[in-house]
């Protein structure tokens, strides 16, 4: 085992994918030679090869595009949009075109293809660096969405990402990529796409987060256990297709539930959680379920950021009014 | 470079000079700043003074409309955003007026000096700035729309759709590629496959050229033409005009891991700056004299403005609602 960052993490996972199956190649912006602006792809094209892991012109619908027509030849392409606010220059490539490929071609297609993308707040990066877009994601059907959370994570989720045969949007949070090291084993493993994993077990109260969410709650689950309460953290790894099982039974087993996310408020990934809560397990609620997210502006500009973000606090506050309820 | 026949007397190509030099040090004020904490982010000019100097001369201020990208500190500049406007941009002040400190550094726009506030993914002016340039035919009104942009962000789609609009209905818009030889860490030779980013002017049968990006004389001449053209009815113009970027992409890149050293050196002795202030010197036009009285307004105005801005507050935490929708 070696202790590693998030972003070694994920070089890692590439690295093994790329030496398993020839068919897997990396593309986007600056990360052959550059090995990429935050070096998730650092030494890969010395490697593997200008064939295997090349730049692109500075175009990101061409990216997307370039990637379908790869992926209907066989290959498994990785491509890389340097910052996910400039997802929009791909949005037909990926909602238009990958998501929908299998299904308007009677399912006789794959598209396993593996877009990968930095995101998240906290580093003091406005206007469109930041934005946390997963939620337009996950809105497609046909698209599979993986946030996650840590370093361990990051490499059995990419793994599993890369030889899934449907299109994946793999998104890295920027505040974590150094933020801390994990054990990650040297050897390749695989973590199931669309299974959430509780962090820590708990009786009271149920905090379900993604992302650099879930950093946050497990620091109010220990500043509650203070105060005697048993806070479970559901890390949903996942978020399309969601893992309604383990949120339900979770939940049913609480009867509390704070749902986290750092993206703003409307038509977020939380809303959706809280409504397959209300549908499936309302009786057993003894509060309702409340959500911490941003509020509803353009993504803080630096000086206000820490007020803008979701931290353990606004967590902690939650779920004390869903206890007192 | 020919100073003779370029229609500008001594004192507007000492102007232009001073523009230049006072880019420069603004920019090397920057990364200083940068360096000891102050401010967060560099996007530089240095290398592409001449390009944006020379061609904001042959702009009407008041009059035409520009959208510069993030590092025209040389067209801001001559366009009259002053350098106290600039610098609390670079520290995201409050009092800003190009976003109230709402933006990235270096993405500049001056509601006052017609000038449209530039977006982070690339390339995306281009086609606002052909909108602009529409309303401004429909209104009859004597301007034209300029817009920058790097050769790298070239490939864009909005860069096609926005020229190809802007001829068919030959439209008063001047789009000036700043050719600095490298988007981030790509050279021009893995961005395209044409000789001239002006060749692409053929395919959409407007008039393009290209020019020296380092002598703010023949920008100045290109874009004075390209101007005369757009107000009597011809249309757009595509200029590509070719330098070299003289610093890193960003304060937070190291180019060296791209490219040498050697390349960049040799890069240094063709710096715009360094060669005009050469001809003009030895035109006679440059002094001695005149030239350390520029370093030192430059210095002044300089310094003053790093403190002003230094000093200025942050826009407040309860203002993060402000400017979402009207009010
Ligand atoms: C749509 C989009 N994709 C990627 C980026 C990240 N990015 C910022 S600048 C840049 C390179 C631009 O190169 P070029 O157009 O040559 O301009 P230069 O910086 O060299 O002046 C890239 C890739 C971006 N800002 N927008
Ligand atoms: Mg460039």
């Amino acid at each position: 085992m070696a202790q590693m960052t998030m972003i070694q993490a994920i070089t890692d996972a590439l690295r093994v994918e790329l030496k398993n199956d020839e068919n897997v190649v990396l593309f986007g912006e600056d990360v052959g030679k550059n090995g990429g602006v935050f070096r998730a792809t650092e030494g890969l094209q010395d490697e593997f090869g200008e064939d295997r892991v090349f730049d692109t012109p500075l175009a990101e619908s061409g990216i997307g595009g370039l990637a379908i027509g790869l992926a209907t030849q066989g290959f498994r392409p990785v491509p890389e949009i340097q910052f996910f606010g400039f997802v929009y220059e791909v949005m037909d490539s990926i909602s238009g075109q990958m998501a929908r490929m299998r299904y308007r071609s009677g399912n006789t297609v794959n598209m396993p293809i593996t877009l990968r993308s930095p995101f998240g707040g906290g580093v003091h990066t406005p206007e469109m660096h930041a934005d946390s877009l997963e939620g337009l994601m996950a809105q497609q059907p046909g698209l599979k969405v993986v946030i996650p959370s840590n370093p361990y994570d990051a490499k059995g989720l990419l793994i599993s990402a890369i030889r899934d045969n449907d299109p994946v949007i793999y998104l890295e949070h920027m505040k974590l990529y150094r933020s801390f090291r994990d054990e990650v084993p040297e050897e390749e493993y695989t973590i199931e796409l669309g299974k959430a994993n509780v962090k820590r077990e708990g009786a009271d109260i149920t905090f379900i987060a993604y992302g650099a969410m879930v950093q946050a709650s497990l620091k109010a689950a220990e500043e509650l256990e203070k105060d005697g309460v048993s806070a479970e953290v559901i890390d949903l790894r996942t978020i399309a297709p969601l893992d309604v099982e383990t949120i339900v039974e979770s939940v049913k087993k609480t009867g509390r539930c704070v749902v986290v996310q750092e993206a703003q408020r409307v038509a977020g990934i939380a809303s959706q959680i809280v409504a397959e809560i209300q549908e499936r397990a309302i009786l057993h609620l003894e509060a309702p379920v409340l959500r911490v997210t941003a509020p509803d502006t353009i993504f803080s500009f630096p000086q206000a950021e820490d007020v803008w973000l979701p931290n353990h606090k606004d967590i902690v506050k939650k779920a004390n009014e869903a206890l007192n309820y | 470079m020919t100073l003779k026949d370029s229609g500008l007397s001594n004192d507007q190509l000492l102007d232009m000079f001073y523009y230049m030099l006072l880019s420069r040090r603004s920019d090397e004020r920057m990364w200083l700043l940068n360096r000891s904490g102050k401010i967060p982010f560099v996007v530089s000019c240095q290398g592409q003074e001449a390009m944006q100097v020379g061609s904001s001369f042959a702009l009407h201020k008041g009059v035409d409309y520009t959208a510069p990208y993030y590092r025209d500190v040389g067209v801001v500049l001559t366009m009259g955003m002053t350098v106290k406007e600039l610098f609390l941009q670079a520290f995201a002040k409050a009092e800003d007026p190009n976003s109230g400190g709402r933006q990235m550094p270096g993405h500049f726009g001056h509601r006052r000096l017609n000038m449209l506030s530039g977006s982070s993914p690339v390339t995306t002016q281009v086609p606002h700035a052909v909108g602009i340039a529409l309303a401004l035919k429909m209104k009859q009104e004597e301007a034209v729309s300029f817009v920058t942009l790097g050769e790298g962000s070239s490939n864009q789609g909005d860069f096609h759709e926005g020229l190809n609009f802007a001829s068919v209905h030959d439209l008063p818009v001047i789009v000036m590629v700043e050719n600095n030889q490298y988007a981030i860490s790509c050279g021009i030779e893995q961005q395209v496959n044409c000789k001239h980013i002006s060749d692409r002017a053929i395919g959409y049968g407007i008039h393009g050229e290209t020019v020296d990006g380092n002598d703010p004389v023949a920008v100045y001449q290109a874009i004075s033409n390209a101007r005369k053209r757009a107000l009597a009815g011809m249309g757009p113009t595509l200029i590509e005009a070719v330098a070299y970027r003289l610093t890193p992409h960003s304060s937070d890149d190291n180019d060296l891991t791209y490219r040498t050293k050697e390349e960049v050196d040799l890069a240094k002795e063709k710096d715009g700056l360094i060669i005009f202030k050469r001809t003009l010197k030895d035109q006679g036009i440059l002094t001695a004299d005149i030239e350390q009285a520029y370093e030192a307004k430059i210095k002044a105005l300089i310094d003053e403005a790093t403190t002003y801005a230094d000093e200025a507050p942050y826009a407040d935490v309860s203002t993060l609602f402000d400017g979402v929708y009207h009010q």
